[in-house]
């Protein structure tokens, strides 16, 4: 068919079938999410719904109404507009196009929102709320997790074993914290949680050195290292909490947490400072660990060497460079992120251990090393997206216009939809797994 | 991934060739030899974990230097006390095999899905999703439909089956159609595989009356599966669909389009086979397997609808599958192996006081080193060469 066109009218531009195709998603995605958002702007009787600029209803920030149908009429008009230039495939393309379509994902946020928070029948009246302290807070034991992924398998060492690694480090925090709270003598009460951290840091190491010593040294097959590993920490620290006497939690398992850290100046910027700027340093740690780990990967000449065994190990040995030893420096420094990661289940929220208390949070850490292609920045913002929902989850659990389960089903759907629609076909280095041997 | 810096192992596929045949059954011992000695080796690190978990053998440390037969002789009491309740508790008895047996059935069944997946080129993390789903279907059938006996068990089954097979079908679909990786969407699936059965189990037709817990009722007695003496026929279909596992993956056309997917997707294409069709065939089949577990767990056993009801047997079918080496028989050995630790895992803490986490560890240990050749042999000196670890995919896939 194309061809009797190109034959009969060779002026008309041939459009590539991919081309044709990626148009059609976006008109479809985006027809879509235009018709859900007409659907929010008219079932609204009283578009009155009320926010708060803090995380919480407090004195500081009251509850502040105003009218939503502004919000969901022009998340219309936005997604509207998109929609128009994908059918005329003027859709922009590069970071304009990024930025339209993160536009367009705000304003359907909003929109949903406000159509979510009005006509509430509830008792009292929920607020929307801000939602960036709990996204932080969520998403820095993924976003270090996913860091720890990244450095492994740039190395071209697959880490399934993130999870174990969060048990690990959670238990070992937690262990650390309490002992050195009940055993005064050597360190002061506000050390207590950071020395923790150590705990995990250790413990996270140390899980990183059974993957490196079986996966480097043993060349066991790494998909099944990591399933075995977490199991292994799975299994190892329920045993290990068991062994616990009741007595003596308090003094084994009962650990101080982390106190935030207002950082004066950058905590008063409105709206994101409170949210970005006081919390624990171990928020502030997962920041720094992103331009940590990305300088090392990207500025460095060791980070080419990662980078140089994990894409082609054999040319990488061709010039003199020893390949496990780099993966091994990786791993382990991989196992420092992860073991902060896991300190946050117990020293950085809620304190004792609990068994698994991560809940699968590893695995989502490694979805999120996915998504973002091995790259760190990559992984760290589809973490915070993870986070985003997750907490999102959190706050609208108030409102009771949503079935909770299927609200609960939000952050994994929208992965879904996420990996499947705008990430698709990703590539990992290209030695990921494969274990090196000199010949 | 790329050959040329494929470990040497990745490309001895002892099925490939005919004439291997006989090398066979030569190359059976190095292997049992290996296996055997990595679950010593794994008892022994799990022995150090008894002893330093009895209160009377840490007492005796205390006064080790004055009294050092008494550590020794109430650490071997508490590691002889603990693995003999193990071994009693799981193959001691009649009824001690028939609880070993039903707690292998469905680790087989999924783990048999696992493996399928795997040899198809694909790491399914998903089986506890499909067995949700599969368990949903066959909960409800079992115990609103009113059917006779007989037939309602298989209209039951066959619903889990579909159900499984559908919830794995989407990981495949959208690996084929949008390239999005299966680790990903699996997991994803499992989140939302819950979520749809705490969903579903908030509805009035599946809440148990006298309950104010999300539990639903029990499957009616006509949906139940037959027993063999005290055993349940689940067990049987698990023989069964091992068998159909090895049918399909050896001496089929699909299932050697499957392994030559599995072992170069690329080569595959240019040969001609559809990729995408073997990658939607391979998850469905293996949502099916799950969906089969899932029915030993509600209509073998008669469990009631939580969202607990898989347990944990989705996530350890994938041990249990990278333990069998993706391969029927294997999952079968592994799958039975797993059954017994897990009943003499509850029997070790009846007896001996061991707590039962210590049966995951185990499990944990075993694969470790069972994966590990290298390092077994060269603990217990045996000498030879052994086989490589891995036979399944080496790395993520593409």
């Amino acid at each position: 068919m194309t061809d009797t066109t190109v034959t009969r009218t060779p002026e008309v531009p041939v459009r590539e079938r991919a081309d044709v195709r990626r148009q059609v998603r976006l008109v479809v995605t985006l027809g879509l999410a235009l018709a859900l958002l007409l659907w929010f702007a008219v079932v609204i009787d009283d578009p009155t719904v009320s926010y708060v600029l803090g995380e919480r209803v407090t004195r500081e920030f009251q509850p502040q109404p105003f009218n939503g149908a502004i919000v969901s009429w022009a998340a219309v008009a936005v997604t509207g507009a998109a929609l128009a230039l994908a059918a005329v495939n003027r859709f922009p393309k590069g970071w304009l196009g990024g930025l339209l379509m993160v536009l367009v994902g705000l304003s359907f946020y909003l929109a949903f929102l406000v159509w979510a928070y009005a006509d509430q029948t509830g008792s009292f009246s929920a607020a929307i709320a801000n939602p960036i302290p709990g996204t932080i807070r969520v998403a820095t034991p993924l976003v270090l997790g996913a860091l720890a992924g990244c450095l492994c398998e740039r190395a071209g060492v697959i880490n399934i074993a993130i999870e174990g690694q969060f048990l690990a480090g959670a238990f070992f925090s937690s262990i650390f914290a309490s002992v050195a709270y009940s055993s005064l003598v050597f360190i002061p009460v506000a050390l207590c949680a950071p020395f923790g951290m150590l705990g995990g840091v250790l413990a996270g190491v140390l899980i990183a050195a059974l993957l490196g010593l079986f996966a480097l040294r043993y060349q066991v097959n790494q998909v099944v290292l990591g399933v075995v590993l977490t199991a292994f920490a799975s299994g190892l620290t329920a045993f290990l909490l068991g062994q616990i006497p009741g007595d003596r939690k308090a003094e084994l398992n009962d650990p101080e947490i982390l106190q935030e850290i207002r950082i004066p100046g950058l905590a008063d910027i409105p709206v994101l400072g409170e949210a970005l700027f006081n919390q624990t340093i171990l928020v502030y740690l997962m920041y720094a660990s992103v331009a940590l780990v990305t300088f090392l990967l990207f500025q460095t000449r060791w980070g080419l060497r990662v980078r140089a065994v994990g894409e082609h190990p054999k040319a990488a040995d061709t010039v003199g460079i020893k390949v496990n030893r780099v993966r091994w420096q990786a791993v382990l420094l991989g196992g420092v992120f992860a073991g902060l990661g896991g300190a946050y289940y117990t020293v950085g929220s809620t304190g004792a251990f609990d068994r698994d208390v991560s809940a699968g949070t590893g695995f989502i850490a490694l979805a999120a090393v996915i998504m973002g292609r091995w790259h760190p920045v990559g992984a760290a913002f589809a973490a915070v997206f993870f986070g985003f929902m997750l907490n999102l989850k959190t706050q609208l659990g108030f409102v009771d216009k949503l079935p909770t389960d299927l609200l609960g089903a939000a952050p994994y759907l929208a992965t879904l939809i996420a990996v499947a629609g705008f990430v698709g076909r990703v590539r990992p280095p290209a030695a990921d797994g494969v274990p090196y041997v000199k010949s | 991934m790329s050959e040329q810096t494929t470990a040497p192992k990745a490309e001895k596929e002892p099925e490939e060739q005919a004439p291997a045949r006989a090398r066979d059954l030569t190359s059976w011992l190095p292997t049992l030899v290996d296996s055997i000695a990595a679950v010593v080796l794994a008892l022994v690190v799990g022995a150090v974990l008894i002893v330093f978990s009895t209160p009377r053998v840490i007492e005796s440390l205390s006064y080790v230097f004055s009294y050092p037969l008494d550590f020794f002789e109430y650490a071997l009491v508490a590691v002889w006390d603990g693995y003999r309740a193990l071994f009693t508790g799981s193959m001691g008895s009649l009824g001690a095999w028939e609880r070993t047996l039903e707690r292998a059935a469905p680790l087989v069944c999924a783990g048999l899905g696992v493996s399928l997946a795997f040899r198809s080129g694909l790491f399914n993390i998903g089986a506890q999703g499909q067995m949700l789903l599969g368990a949903l279907v066959a909960g409800y059938i079992g115990f609103s439909w009113d059917l006779p006996v007989g037939l309602h068990a298989l209209v039951a089954l066959a619903g889990a089956l579909v159900a499984g097979g559908l919830w794995g079908a989407m990981a495949g679909v959208l690996k084929a159609r949008t390239g999005a990786h299966e680790v990903i969407t699996t997991i994803m699936l499992n989140y939302v595989g819950r979520f749809v059965m705490l969903y579903f189990l908030g509805k009035e037709a599946l809440q148990r009356p006298d309950s104010d817990n999300l539990l639903s009722p029990p499957p009616a007695d006509s949906a139940r599966f037959p027993e063999l003496g005290s055993l349940h026929i689940g067990v049987l279909l698990a023989v069964l669909a091992a068998l159909a596992v090895w049918w399909l993956l050896e001496r089929s056309t699909l299932g050697f389009e499957m392994r030559a997917v599995g072992a170069n997707p690329d080569a595959s294409r240019t040969a001609g086979m559809s990729v995408a069709k073997v990658y939607v065939l391979a998850m469905t089949l293996a949502g099916v397997l799950a969906g089969l577990a899932a029915t030993m767990q509600v209509l073998g056993k008669g469990d009631s609808l939580t969202d607990q009801v898989a347990g944990t047997v989705g996530f350890d079918a994938i041990t249990v599958a990278l333990l069998g080496r993706a391969t029927p028989l294997g999952t079968v050995l592994a799958g039975l192996l797993f059954g017994a630790l897990s009943a003499g895992g509850l029997a070790m803490q009846g007896a001996a006081g061991v707590p039962p986490e210590l049966a995951q560890v185990l499990q944990a240990l075993i694969v470790l080193f069972v994966a590990a050749p290298a390092l077994v042999r060269g603990i217990f000196r045996i000498r030879g060469k052994g086989e490589g670890s891995g036979v399944m995919a080496t790395g993520w896939g593409a």
